[in-house]
């Protein structure tokens, strides 16, 4: 998976988005969101890649890329799950339900199923809270989620095949 | 990685497409606009913020739409989605107007009885009415509801409003008179006064006065200058910047085109966070339908002043809201912040002089600049003028967003607006302010809040998220996951920052484990002080405010965790203990074959005994007893 996913062409495709921007000055972190864009993730080959093509030490896009919540140097799952645990959410009991996900899939946060199915991740609000607790799936948003819920809509996620 | 979502460009049609080069042409195309809302008789609106688009109300405008074309009624009635209403607990929200008409919780398929009952016989459906949690009954008008009474709205004006996509709207709710008013008739210093004599706040946070800073920037000559608005709304439980801009886009855009004509700026620039893809399309949206009008680019309405905007974005790192970091992400590198001065009004992006401020200030600037400073000042508080815009969120009925005048009380917001504690729980606190802020409790319910009476009882106004606790509540608990969260984020660029959060989680887990010693609090409070009085910016000097608040005002709580070694709220999973009543226990083996960890022992018809070394507290025992016979303690 990490091969194909690293392709000749995902690379010449970055490098043309990069040669097409004015100016390289301060466009890091936007050359990034366009390379997880095309990637999914930023592996160290990719980091070096921008580096040399921005003209920046690799050192500099290594700390930007593990500064940032929203930059990931795993590949994410087929189906990326993220629990929220604004304080709205938390108050409204989404720590259970993100228990309730590590013990179905057998991964912590921030880690994907080795069948590459699901990623999980806590993330920080998205918005919704007169949802709460809200559970994000790739962009479909599951409100008022309780414990019991999580196993169907995995098994949701699973008959989109 | 960020969608885009196509409905909202198809909407997006301009009536009219030629540059508006004068105030005449702009009036003009105002009164096309109203001409056409008068034309259709009845308005149906759809709310389209991103609480009821997750509850499918993309496909109500569908189906309401497929409705009336079948009863070929689609030129008499208008269909709009719009910014949110605020109402979300209750979401979807559908409002007919003229009547004002709020029907709540309304599904895809209940299009076919909105317009068949309302529309085509004029009888409300009163099954989707909103009820009133007190006495029952309906209320069909949504200015009858006690969620909006003591509601007054001038940021939140056109959210749930307009379409938010089409800019005639927007112009047709005097859009880009306060842009024409400041270029055809004011001098760029008026327009300065005019936001110091309003008594403005910047409503991000801190407070400061936003005249003043554009005063600031004003005195800074340079090639270029920038005008920022900080959209890096990072406060768990917050999200009015994000309905501002998803209702009101052009609100803003407006705004910081006056702030450049003020600190004779050219180039303004939007940081948004990338996990708003919603907000990031209207506001890409309205800055090029701006373009196409001619209210952004050179030569605005015909005037020599220019002014354009980007749109920069985030990518999910708190201590970006503090404006130094958020500069420096902006310019691409980590979003560290530095010492002030110099201030960014002097040396900001790339060097050059910079105004940021925050996106719910920018939605209050053109109101301010039409209806005067006087205007602004008569409401709120003295030194807090104005309304203010809250998240209201937790353990409450009525969760939602509401801007309320500054001086309103806790009480009134909390039990009036919000409808009061869910499920008939006791009030324990609110906090304010997010993981900057504190806890405030019963004994505040009757302050008026506003600036400085929220710093003064140890919390601060924040962005305006509102986590209302119940008795179910632990305190140290909440404190610990705060102090999670600003442990996290903090940048490490700081010592006081970065090893105090750690620390101060550290003794904060150890209560919570039931490891705690007296000790213990002294150390908590001595570290925070050191935290408050060292850190570089605002999210190390107020990381320890949760504790501190919390420590004050819940001390009893925390004495029981770490002295009885219990947790009154029944939160802290260390600290619990389950029994099974003998005399309730009629030894039906549910419990045992329940519990995960073979932790309940017993024969069927005999009580059965919870063998504590072996429960690893889970509570699934209680969930399934049908004879009330587990407690937990």
């Amino acid at each position: 998976m990490a091969i194909d996913s690293l392709s000749k062409e995902k690379f010449e495709e970055l490098g043309a988005y990069i040669d097409s921007l004015p100016s390289k000055k301060g466009e890091l972190i936007r050359v990034l969101h366009r390379a997880q864009g095309i990637f999914g993730y930023l592996p160290k080959e990719v980091q070096f890649f921008v580096a040399r093509k921005m003209d920046v030490p690799t050192s500099k896009v290594y700390g930007v890329v593990t500064f940032y919540s929203y930059f990931s140097m795993i590949p994410k799952g087929e189906y990326n799950i993220s629990v929220c645990l604004g304080t709205a959410c938390y108050v409204r009991g989404a720590e259970p339900v993100l228990d309730e996900f590590k013990k179905q899939l057998g991964i912590s946060c921030n880690e994907t199923t080795a069948d590459g199915k699901f990623s999980l991740n806590a993330l920080r609000c998205v918005g919704a809270c007169g949802l709460a607790p809200v559970v994000m799936v790739g962009d479909e948003v599951y409100g008022r989620v309780t414990k019991d819920m999580v196993k169907d809509i995995l098994a949701s996620c699973l008959s989109h095949n | 990685m960020l969608r885009t979502r196509s409905p909202d460009f198809e909407r997006s049609k301009c009536i009219h497409m030629a540059k508006i080069n004068s105030i005449e042409e702009l009036c003009n195309v105002k009164a096309k606009a109203l001409e056409a809302q008068k034309n259709q008789k009845i308005t149906i609106l759809v709310c389209g913020g991103t609480g009821c688009k997750s509850a499918n109300s993309d496909l109500i405008v569908k189906n309401l739409e497929e409705e009336l074309a079948s009863e070929n009624l689609a030129d008499r009635v208008a269909v709009l989605m719009t910014g949110c209403f605020g109402f979300c607990e209750k979401g979807p929200i559908v409002k007919i107007l003229p009547d004002n008409t709020f029907y709540t919780e309304v599904k895809p398929e209940d299009a076919k009885e909105i317009i068949q009952g309302h529309i085509v016989n004029g009888e409300k459906v009163e099954r989707l009415l909103y009820k009133d949690q007190n006495t029952g009954e309906s209320i069909p008008d949504s200015k009858h509801m006690n969620f909006y009474k003591k509601q007054m709205r001038i940021a939140l004006r056109n959210c749930g409003y307009i379409d938010p996509a089409v800019i005639e709207q927007y112009i047709r709710e005097d859009g880009y008179q306060a842009l024409a008013k400041c270029l055809t008739t004011m001098e760029a210093k008026d327009v300065i006064q005019i936001m110091k004599d309003s008594g403005l706040r910047g409503r991000g946070g801190a407070g400061f006065p936003t005249g003043l800073k554009w005063e600031i920037a004003s005195r800074y000559d340079a090639d270029v200058k920038y005008v920022v608005c900080n959209a890096d709304e990072g406060d768990p439980g917050a999200f009015m910047d994000r309905s501002i801009l998803e209702g009101d886009p052009h609100s803003v855009v407006e705004a910081m085109a006056i702030c450049g004509y003020a600190i004779n700026a050219t180039k303004g620039r939007v940081y948004i966070r990338a996990e708003y893809p919603l907000a990031i399309t209207r506001l890409e949206n309205a800055i090029k339908s701006a373009r196409e009008y001619g209210l952004l680019g050179d030569n605005i309405l015909g005037t020599d002043f220019s002014f354009d905007i980007e749109i920069t974005f985030g990518a999910g790192a708190f201590v970006c809201g503090e404006e130094t970091a958020l500069l420096h992400s902006m310019e691409g590198s980590r979003g560290e912040p530095t010492t002030k001065p110099p201030f960014p009004a002097e040396s900001g992006f790339f060097g050059k002089p910079t105004n940021v401020n925050n996106v719910e200030t920018y939605a209050n600037v053109a109101q301010i600049i039409l209806k005067g400073a006087d205007w602004y000042r008569s409401i709120g508080t003295e030194k807090s003028a104005g309304t203010k815009v809250f998240a209201l969120a937790g353990k409450i009925n009525n969760v939602g967003l509401i801007e309320v005048p500054m001086g309103i009380t806790l009480r009134e917001v909390i039990f009036d607006i919000g409808g009061g504690i869910k499920d008939g729980k006791k009030f324990k606190a609110v906090q304010t302010g997010g993981p900057s802020g504190g806890c405030l409790t019963e004994k505040d319910l009757d302050t008026p809040i506003d600036f400085d009476n929220l710093i003064a009882k140890g919390s601060m106004m924040g962005s305006g998220g509102m986590i209302v606790m119940d008795e179910e509540s632990c305190m140290p608990a909440v404190a610990k996951f705060y102090l999670e969260f600003t442990k996290e984020e903090s940048c490490g660029k700081c010592t006081p920052c970065r090893v105090g959060t750690t620390r101060l989680l550290e003794l904060l887990t150890l209560i919570c484990d039931g490891k705690g010693e007296m000790k213990h609090f002294d150390e908590l409070r001595n570290l925070s002080q050191v935290i408050k009085d060292t850190a570089l910016c605002g999210l190390g000097q107020t990381a320890p405010n949760p504790v501190l608040s919390t420590l004050d005002a819940f001390y009893d709580e925390y004495v029981a965790h770490v002295v009885d070694k219990k947790c009154p709220a029944g939160v802290c999973r260390k600290l619990l203990s389950y029994k099974i009543d003998v005399n309730k226990c009629k030894g039906c083996t549910l419990c045992a074959r329940t519990c995960p960890n073979n932790a309940i022992e017993g024969k069927v018809k005999e009580t059965h005994v919870i063998k504590d070394e072996l429960c690893i507290k889970c509570g699934a025992c209680m969930e399934k007893c049908k004879f009330g016979a587990i407690s937990k303690g």
